[in-house]
């Protein structure tokens, strides 16, 4: 996913000569998952087709990995999306929100995702809006589901990621003096390297990473 | 108003009127001065260090007499950044970070994380049904030792020391199990990607008996204490009042939630870990209240005893079946043995790695130094916690650590009822609410 390299070695490709490295990371499609979806997937999608008629423009990508259903939704569209899921398709609960950052996807660097649950169907499906590193910007879902209040205090805090109209977009675990994004890849770890018995040991953003 | 400066309470002048900043000291003139004022609106700071909010929980209380008219409950004071650093370590390294979050439910938290983790990795069929089973007996022991904090602290921050007394006694008897399991009593890093780190010892299902007969006949003391107690009521019933509306929009799950009657509980709702092998009971309660809450952690002590016996017999059962999964791709290698020293690695394994297979020795040091790859992509794996949904968003770019590590903390989603539970009623009472709530802030700050 990142192309750079970082900390004291770091192989390119595997490095791996005793077939240790056997595991073959498939990269993530950009594409959709065609149907059928499998499970309630196929009943969900079609739902929302029914009571949302701007499906095909809101709705980017609908993707299955992992037996989990993730909706990618056009950041203006998402509050009109999630009022329909939880009002027609009864998600009545929003998890949270959590933040990703992809710093090599130019224009589409910071992404929102939100697990939902409906607890009548007993059904879990993903939201996932993605905004820019210069344009910060996402719709806030706190109208809809008001558990994500602190939730999205945590993603601004942690990733910098502007709620518009959250009640009150503070910082919630940092200082309110805080400096920077600290969930953000280009924010550094931080630490100390730790010399014992002559041997330094570098902090661990320093130490070798395999890729 | 008087003039006279009093440096322990100054006064000045704002839009909204005089302003007194209480330092300590002098109360004589501060309580004639409030007394000349027309209205007496408070801001009162509880905490961050109270005796009575749960560790570093910091409210912001706005007052007028002793009714509360706002809530701003402050928090971040135990932050630690687990998550960046997880980032920063191998997957297997993760546990050991996870499970210092809910300090209270480390089990919880090193499960879901793996549960997480094998998802990603696809091996969630292939993780053997011992280590489910002793997944499902430490979570439940766990789950024994967080209610004990939870009633404990509860009743002692209500006033009442003698519940804490035999809670700590039960909560300390079972530390002491998980002691005798993993060699820690807390952040036990136990549970781990495709298994647990090594098998129980083989005397400890008789030990875990003696201990569920033990802690049945414990648990009456406080029920005898408590339940029907006259002083315990009147600080609990129908205090802290949330509907189940109230806790579908602020996404409150747990004890909380299931107060309101709904028998919501992960364990029946998306079995994991062989949950929908056990027999055991979702306990509710419909009076949205302290008491209810209290009822149910009571009445969840004893499912958890049930579950505890169940998985014994299945552990008789399965006696000698492995408790990693067979790819050695992925397990871990950590055979140990017992030394005279109490520790020690399994000289079968040194063995081998240093003396027969040069390849068993590359093996093992790549695993241990550079860990295994997890394909790309993102999951969310939930469990219910003591205290509600405890779910990982775990992120992968393919690598040997996680691109992206997140916790759904079910403490931090629930610390936002305090305001609608304790607004427009009296100061005590906001005790009481959040000690429903048990939030536990290396939970919430992570």
């Amino acid at each position: 996913m990142s192309e750079t390299q970082q900390g004291m070695f770091g192989a390119r490709g595997t490095g791996d000569t005793s077939g240790y490295g056997g595991l073959v990371a498939t990269s993530v499609s950009t594409g959709s998952t065609e149907r059928p979806f499998g499970g309630y997937f196929d009943q969900v999608a079609d739902d929302l087709e029914r009571a949302y008629p701007d499906f095909a423009d809101a709705i980017t990508r609908v993707v299955v990995e992992c037996g989990e259903l993730t909706l990618h939704i056009k950041k203006e569209r998402l509050v009109e999306v999630s009022r329909i899921l939880r009002d027609s398709l009864l998600f009545e609960m929003c998890m949270g929100v959590s933040g990703v950052h992809y710093p090599e996807r130019t224009g589409s660097e910071l992404v929102a995702v939100y697990p939902l649950l409906s607890m009548t169907r007993n059904q879990r499906i993903r939201l996932e809006v993605c905004t820019s590193e210069s344009d910060p910007h996402i719709p806030s879902v706190v109208d809809v589901w008001g558990g994500n209040n602190w939730h999205e205090r945590e993603t601004f805090d942690m990733f910098g990621i502007i709620f518009d109209g959250h009640p009150g977009l503070t910082r919630i675990l940092m200082p309110d003096d805080w400096d920077g994004h600290p969930q953000r890849k280009d924010y550094p770890l931080g630490g100390i390297a730790v010399e014992y018995k002559g041997a330094t040991t570098p902090a661990p953003s320093q130490r070798r990473s395999y890729q | 108003m008087t003039t006279t400066f009093d440096p322990y309470a100054s006064s000045r002048e704002t839009t909204e009127g005089t302003v007194y900043s209480v330092t300590g000291g002098d109360w004589d003139s501060l309580v004639s001065e409030i007394g000349e004022a027309k209205e007496e609106r408070i801001i009162v700071n509880m905490g961050p260090q109270h005796p009575s909010t749960h560790g570093v929980l910091r409210l912001v209380l706005e007052l007028e007499g002793e009714t509360i008219t706002e809530v701003r409950p402050g928090i971040g004071y135990l932050h630690t950044g687990i998550e960046k650093n997880m980032e920063f370590r191998s997957w297997t390294q993760g546990t050991t970070f996870a499970t210092r979050m809910d300090y209270l439910s480390p089990v919880f938290n090193e499960t879901a994380y793996c549960l997480a983790i094998e998802k990603l990795l696809g091996i969630t069929q292939d993780v053997p049904e011992r280590a489910s089973v002793i997944r499902v007996l430490m979570m439940e022991l766990n789950r024994i030792s967080s209610h004990m904090v939870a009633l404990g602290t509860g009743a002692l921050e209500l006033g009442a020391m003698g519940p804490m007394f035999f809670a700590f006694r039960e909560r300390e008897m079972v530390l002491d199990a998980f002691e005798a399991i993993t060699g820690l009593r807390m952040n036990m890093a136990y549970i781990r990607p495709g298994g647990v780190q090594q098998d129980i010892p083989a005397d400890m299902t008789p030990r875990l008996r003696e201990l569920v007969k033990t802690l049945r006949k414990n648990f009456k003391d406080n029920e005898r204490l408590l339940i029907g107690n006259t002083i315990w009521m009147k600080r609990t019933v129908g205090i802290g009042y949330l509907d189940l509306a109230g806790c579908t929009t602020l996404g409150i799950t747990g004890p909380v939630l299931r107060s309101t009657g709904l028998p919501w509980d992960l364990r029946k709702m998306e079995p994991y870990c062989g949950y929908e092998n056990y027999e055991f009971d979702v306990i509710t309660a419909d009076t949205c209240d302290v008491y209810g809450r209290f009822l149910i952690r009571m009445a969840e002590l004893e499912q958890s005893l049930r579950i505890i016996e169940q998985a014994l017999d299945k552990l008789d059962a399965l006696k000698g079946a492995p408790v990693m999964v067979a790819d050695k791709k992925i397990a871990w290698p950590a055979q140990l043995a017992l030394g005279a020293d109490g520790l020690g690695n399994s000289l079968n394994h040194i063995r081998e790695i240093m003396g027969t297979s040069m390849e068993s020795l590359i093996h093992h040091f790549k695993l241990v130094t550079e860990g295994f790859r997890v394909p790309a992509g993102q999951v969310y794996a939930a469990v219910e916690s003591p205290r509600g949904e405890l779910a990982a968003h775990i992120v992968s770019d393919g690598g040997t650590r996680p691109y992206r590590a997140h916790f759904r903390e079910p403490s931090f989603n629930n610390l936002q009822s305090t305001s609608a539970m304790s607004e427009g009623g009296m100061i005590a009472d906001i005790i009481g609410a959040v000690a429903s709530i048990d939030p536990v802030m290396g939970g919430v700050d992570r």
